[in-house]
């Protein structure tokens, strides 16, 4: 465990044994320890794509949008 | 909310300070000179219309376009995007070199990074884009009338593009915000260059009835004689919205370009188009962006099945009429009777009974528009 590990507080999630006998089969020859460590790395991948794939599909920020729904008030488009 | 089109909503409105910057440097900048509807262009690729294109397009996405409908990137993309100039206007501008297009009256428009300078077929051009070099093609005949080479490049505005109807000129971020405020997850896009009779409202509102908005789209821009002027089609929308639609379920905002008239490669920027504005959905219907007979009606329906990876959807949609014995709008998937028994959505009856001064009947055109048509003297283009 890393540093970092160290510091964080950690709760059990359950997962059907089949399918830790499956990522235990997975794991072989990965350099992961354990079941619990690859699925946070696994959590981790899916969690990062998923938000950066939000992050994409906005195609604006925050401060852009509230400059444009200034202009779409203005347009009468929003009240 | 849908991706735009290659994944990145293109923005080439350069921050103030750099407008400021190149306008201060401007008698140092060649010129060129571009008309209103190359102005558009640079407008739809700046506010990210037409993402993921930054500029005109260069030789090498030209002949992919041409050839394969894809720019290098992969990406689909159905006709070329590029700036026709004359050998005289290129004396002294070679590749490399930046220069200001402006409009006629020497307004500066924007800054162009001039990447590639070639030479084309025009008839070459005309066939793989339009599929005939025939010059009564409306689309034909306005590339045979282009300037001897293209350039291509990336642009950055530099100054505002005038609005036919700034009240209704949505950018795509404006259009996105716009639904994400409304609760709007999907939306049907409806392309249109017609006031609207009753079979175009049947499959607006067919369309609007899966999803969540329904964004009506005139295209704005040069068309050829005898289309409606573009007030006529805004205020007929205008008044079929107040009339007839549900004001939280309906977005009108235009969209400025020429019709190309080039059917099928036309529905798919046009769909394209719609994707960057931010619908997951378009309305494709009979002969979409056709003119006389050089497309088969369902052409532009077929096309899409050669790019399952476009983003939006079409909803196809086939001709309609209004049958009797149903007394209903139908189409012929979905009704047995006999086209004896159908009234046709034919839009060159309906402009000679507007012609005659006449309103169409009721069950052709809500009275409320045919009003608006017949307010104006001439309501066509010359």
């Amino acid at each position: 465990m890393s540093e970092e590990d160290h510091k964080v507080e950690y709760t059990t999630v359950s997962i059907p044994k089949i399918l830790a006998e499956k990522i235990k089969e997975r794991m072989k020859g990965t350099g992961f320890s354990s079941v619990s460590s690859y699925v946070i790395y696994v959590l981790r991948q899916v969690l990062s794509s998923i938000e950066e794939d939000e992050k994409s599909k906005q195609a604006f920020t925050k401060d852009e949008e509230d400059k444009v729904k200034q202009r779409l008030r203005d347009l009468g488009y929003i009240d | 909310m849908i991706q735009p089109h290659g994944g990145t909503l293109i923005n080439k409105d350069l921050p103030e300070i750099e407008k400021q910057k190149i306008l201060g440097e401007i008698d140092e900048y060649e010129k060129i000179k571009v008309g209103a509807e190359t102005r558009k262009v640079i407008k739809n690729i700046a506010y990210g219309v037409f993402s993921p294109l930054e500029g005109f397009m260069n030789e090498n996405d030209t002949l992919n376009v041409l050839e394969h409908m894809y720019l290098e990137s992969n990406i689909a993309w159905p006709f070329p995007i590029a700036l026709d100039v004359s050998n005289d206007e290129l004396k002294n501008i070679n590749i490399d070199d930046r220069v200001i297009i402006t409009s006629p009256l020497d307004k500066p428009i924007a800054l162009l990074k001039v990447e590639d300078i070639y030479n084309y077929d025009k008839k070459e051009f005309a066939q793989k884009i339009f599929g005939t070099t025939d010059a009564k093609h409306p689309g034909v005949a306005k590339l045979f009338n282009q300037k001897e080479k293209l350039v291509g490049g990336e642009i950055f505005l530099i100054n505002e593009v005038h609005s036919t109807f700034p009240e209704l000129d949505l950018k795509p971020i404006e259009t996105r915000v716009l639904f994400k405020t409304r609760g709007w997850n999907k939306v049907v896009a409806f392309q249109t260059r017609n006031p609207p009779h009753l079979g175009h409202e049947y499959v607006q509102k067919a369309g609007l009835t899966f999803v969540d908005g329904l964004f009506i789209n005139p295209v704005i821009g040069k068309k050829k004689s005898g289309d409606f002027l573009d007030e006529v089609i805004i205020n007929s929308y205008k008044e079929l919205i107040k009339n007839y639609y549900p004001k939280n379920r309906v977005v009108l905002s235009t969209f400025e370009t020429e019709m190309r008239y080039a059917g099928p490669k036309e529905a798919i920027f046009h769909a394209i188009a719609r994707q960057n504005y931010g619908c997951d959905h378009i309305i494709i219907g009979r002969d979409h962006a056709g003119v006389g007979d050089y497309y088969g009606p369902y052409d532009a329906h077929k096309i899409f099945e050669n790019f399952p990876d476009l983003g939006i959807e079409p909803l196809f949609f086939r001709s309609f009429s209004y049958c009797t014995k149903c007394n209903s709008i139908v189409n012929d998937k979905i009704c047995p009777h006999s086209p004896d028994l159908h009234k046709f959505f034919s839009g060159s009856k309906i402009r000679e009974i507007l012609l005659s001064g006449k309103e169409p009947k009721s069950d052709v055109m809500r009275p409320e528009i045919a009003k608006v048509i017949l307010s104006y003297n001439d309501p066509f283009c010359k």
